[in-house]
């Protein structure tokens, strides 16, 4: 017997994780199924909406003004601006006061690792006291055996972009590191805990360590910006435990991957998962499907790969949430590009050169390579009709949009995610 | 590599030949794995020992990035791989479907073979531990008398100092009758096979209770209705010997659902000898279990294991490190022994409404080995069907003991340092029993919490069978 659920979603990112919460609410029994650890460990932790225009134009000062002018076949066009700002109070709600930016519709300007400046919704309260419009002048700590983060380049860069506060870097030694290579959840850990380090001064606390060090290099800056380090699940403690110490404001800057504020959304999201009730099973993939008897346009089942063990999964509505080319939702051969679980179409030109254009950073047609969908998120085959009546698509599988340019990503995974969420759970639980 | 080796830059050579980098792979070829690694670092940030151990350099190194290390001669296997908890955490974490605990055990396997000294305390102290089941039959001739000494603080000194298995734990105590003593003075095979038929009448028409377009299983399923229904229990050695409660109540769970059950010969499955980098003797067991197994595949039954570590081993460490008449065929019909009534039968609605005698909340704590086999919700979702049963899941840190590795004595610290997330959580939940279905988890969860510890088997048991309506069969 197949395991039995109202409504399936197969992936377990930001698009899969709010089209299951949002299914949820519908009343049915609902499931999410995850391959692998979805990459939102990859992902900054920042809520991007809209940074750019398609055509190049921006930083954009208000995201939701642009989407009306955005071309049919888009995202958000798809599912229209009202369902974009329910999607994103959506989110507001899911993630409470570990979120911010929900008090204006305009972008914050969030100071990045390489010291540039990204146009975004939301931010994590950890973030918060970085932002680049505010004008207190900032010291930028890197550690020496961080390399991900170099806070005198980082602080020089940001000054060159013209923002309107002093910034200076220093790199100082992490107290209780003596490894070249320690992962990042190792100082998070010694921080998050905290344990118990040797210094010059004797013992101490990984946290009370670091404010020693940092206070010896503050002068008169009012804020001081770290890498995402500061702790996993604690991390507002963490950040209170050494503004408090050092007198100042202290925030984070959002770091390359593995991406702590990446890890720590990934958790909100499962603990709102667990919260609506929502069954979960990771660690399988959906590795094929069968049509329902006597109808070609209707998927009956999934089929779960378990170790070898093919285990059926049956469910009333389906969403397909399995991301884009990073995460092999959508894949590519020599010949073709595809959606590997359903075979539905995708639609792009049949001469492999055509892929891509030489500019590197010109206009590249792949990053838009996805399903085609119609109003109600069902992906559409090749000539425009629904693949299948009961499967909607959501987040980076859906074509149209160039995420990583436009930085739309995770507002385009919540607005799709939420919409196919909710039409499926609406069917589903009848 | 010679100049009239290398590559050519002659553009009208039509014939690509390509050059052969690497000395040719001996065993295993585990180059596409390491060419499948990007390097995005997601297996690191899951490591439980890399977050807590400053000298663990994480599963990103110990697998592809020491794999190509070796390629060249010069390097020996570091002797951090025996830090490796193996707790296979980083297989589900890799987007990029990197072969991550196969390199470990490979890795580990090699540093053994070649470079740690058989003459050396740790050497001995792992063997014993990695080869526990050939001490338990010794144990468990004299069970009281063996608890006795095993719980003596002269014992657990001697055990630190001689050998440095920790004193810091107490040693499980083994049962006054073994699983399989049990299983023999019930009556064996020919009993279990009564009572699964009178079973299979008794349910009558529940038993082809099934929906419209019912979806076959992967095998078997079919083999029901009517006909007999046989799995073969793999009921490895702690349930064997330590806790043949769990054993038993397995037993009457399927045969409640009409299912006849062998119990083959077997041996360890060989989870701590992976570990431990004792490949000759996990290839030993190896031998003795997919034969066993894949004569009761062939004799109509399916395979199922109560332990997550044990079924784990069977479905995929088996396939992966050794090339044996059958192994595939056993891991492809193995199964975790709640998973299979899930998919075999309607165990759901069959829960629906049961009680067990009083009301119970429980703190559930997913073993990494279950996790990694993508059970790791199934659990809390069966107990919830339960009246009166709460089942909260203590979330997804890893309880630290991996095995036999939280047992010695270097490690100690390290394991509690991990489990102390899952210590935490288990005591906010304020349940009034532990649940797990890894026999070593629910030693560090007792000797981290003071929790008692079950199986769900016995959940299930006391909720479908019940003490009121127990047949002969317990006791």
């Amino acid at each position: 017997m197949a395991i039995e659920d109202d409504v399936l979603v197969i992936g377990g990112g930001l698009a899969g994780a709010t089209a299951a919460i949002a299914a949820a609410e519908g009343g049915g029994r609902v499931r999410l199924v995850s391959a692998k650890q979805s990459t939102l460990r990859h992902a900054s932790g920042l809520i991007d909406v809209l940074g750019y225009t398609p055509a190049g134009d921006g930083p954009l000062a208000n995201p939701f003004d642009a989407i009306e002018g955005l071309a049919e076949g888009h995202p958000y066009e798809r599912v229209g601006l009202e369902t974009v700002r329910e999607a994103i109070s959506f989110f507001d709600d899911m993630t409470g006061d570990a979120y911010e930016g929900g008090h204006t519709d305009a972008n914050a300007l969030v100071p990045t690792a390489a010291g540039s400046i990204k146009p975004t919704a939301r931010y994590p309260a950890s973030t918060a006291a970085g932002l680049a419009s505010d004008d207190r002048d900032t010291l930028f700590v890197g550690f020496e055996r961080l390399p991900d983060f170099d806070a005198p380049l980082a602080a020089a860069h940001l000054e060159a972009a013209g923002v309107p506060f002093e910034a200076r870097g220093v790199t100082v030694r992490f107290p209780g590191i003596a490894r070249d290579d320690a992962k990042r959840t190792r100082y998070a850990h010694l921080l998050g805990r905290p344990e118990t380090v040797r210094t010059e001064r004797g013992k101490a606390t990984a946290r009370e360590a670091l404010a020693d060090i940092v206070r010896d290099q503050l002068e008169t800056e009012a804020r001081v910006g770290f890498p995402a380090i500061l702790g996993d699940e604690r991390v507002a403690e963490v950040r209170a435990d050494l503004a408090d110490q050092l007198g100042v404001s202290v925030f984070e800057v959002p770091t390359g991957p593995p991406s702590l504020p990446g890890m720590r959304l990934e958790d909100l999201l499962f603990d709102a998962l667990e919260d609506a009730g929502v069954r979960v099973t990771t660690g399988v993939p959906v590795i094929d499907f069968e049509h329902a008897v006597g109808d070609s346009g209707r998927i009956d089942h999934v089929v779960v790969d378990r170790n070898g063990s093919k285990i059926p999964h049956r469910a009333d509505q389906y969403v397909l949430a399995t991301g884009g080319l990073v995460g092999k939702g959508v894949k590519s051969e020599r010949e073709r590009v595809y959606e590997p679980i359903f075979d539905c179409h995708v639609s792009h030109p049949s001469d492999r050169y055509d892929w891509f254009v030489d500019d590197a950073f010109g206009d590249q047609p792949y990053p838009k390579f996805g399903l085609s969908v119609d109003r109600d998120l069902r992906p559409l085959d090749a000539v425009g009709d629904p693949e299948f009546s009961n499967l909607r698509a959501a987040g980076a599988v859906v074509g149209g949009s160039d995420f990583a340019a436009e930085k739309s990503g995770a507002g385009v995974s919540l607005a799709t995610g939420y919409f196919a969420g909710q039409r499926a759970g609406g069917e589903g639980g009848e | 590599m010679s100049d009239a080796h290398g590559p050519t830059d002659d553009a009208t050579t039509d014939e690509f030949e390509p050059i052969q980098v690497f000395p040719e792979a001996e065993e295993m070829d585990l180059r596409p794995g390491a060419d499948n690694c990007y390097k995005c670092s997601t297996c690191d940030t899951n490591c439980p020992v890399a977050e807590v151990d400053d000298e663990f350099p994480g599963p990103k190194f110990q697998g592809p990035e020491q794999w190509r290390l070796k390629r060249q001669d010069d390097h020996d296997v570091d002797e951090s791989v025996m830090k490796c908890s193996n707790c296979m955490r980083c297989d589900s974490a890799c987007p990029s479907d990197v072969p991550l605990s196969q390199m470990h055990n490979t890795a580990r396997g090699e540093y053994v073979d070649e470079q740690m000294d058989t003459f050396s305390r740790e050497y001995v102290r792992n063997r014993i531990l990695a080869n526990y089941r050939r001490l338990a039959p010794l144990g468990s001739m004299f069970p009281r008398t063996t608890n006795f000494v095993m719980g003596l603080s002269v014992t657990q000194w001697l055990g630190e100092k001689l050998l440095g298995i920790t004193s810091e734990r107490e040693f499980p105590s083994f049962a006054t009758e073994t699983f399989r003593e049990w299983w023999e003075r019930r009556g064996g095979h020919a009993a279990s096979k009564k009572r699964a038929q009178e079973a299979r009448e008794r349910r009558g028409g529940a038993v082809s209770k099934t929906r419209a377009g019912e979806v076959p299983g992967a095998r078997g399923d079919e083999q029901a209705r009517n006909e007999e229904k046989r799995i073969a229990y793999f009921h490895g050695c702690y349930s064997n010997y330590n806790t043949p409660e769990v054993a038993k109540s397995l037993v009457r769970v399927y045969e409640h659902f009409g299912y006849e059950i062998v119990v083959p010969d077997q041996h360890c499955s060989g989870t701590p000898m992976f570990a431990n980098g004792m490949l000759a003797d996990a290839r030993r067991s190896a031998e003795t279990n997919v034969r066993e197994l894949a004569a009761a595949i062939e004799d109509g039954a399916d395979i199922v294991a109560s332990c997550s570590s044990c079924s784990m081993s069977l479905r995929q460490e088996y396939p992966e490190l050794f090339d044996l008449a059958g192994i595939e065929d056993v891991a492809a019909n193995t199964w975790d022994a709640v998973e299979y009534l899930r998919v075999h039968e309607d165990l759901e609605s069959e829960l629906e409404g049961t009680t067990v005698d009083e009301d119970l909340s429980f703190a559930y704590h997913a073993p990494c080995h279950a996790r990694n086999q993508g059970l790791d919700g199934q659990t809390v979702e069966l107990l919830d069907r339960i009246d009166g049963v709460d089942a909260h899941d203590v979330g997804d840190s890893c309880s630290g003991i991996s095995g036999t590795y939280g047992w010695k004595a270097e490690n100690y610290e390290t394991s509690m340092k991990i489990g102390s997330e899952m210590f935490e959580h288990m005591a906010d939940a304020n349940a009034d029993t532990g649940l797990t279905e890894c026999p070593t988890c629910s030693m560090q969860m007792e000797h981290g919490t003071g929790y008692d510890i079950t199986h769900t088997l016995e959940v299930l048991d006391a909720a479908l069978v019940g003490s009121a309506t127990e047949g002969p069969g317990r006791e």
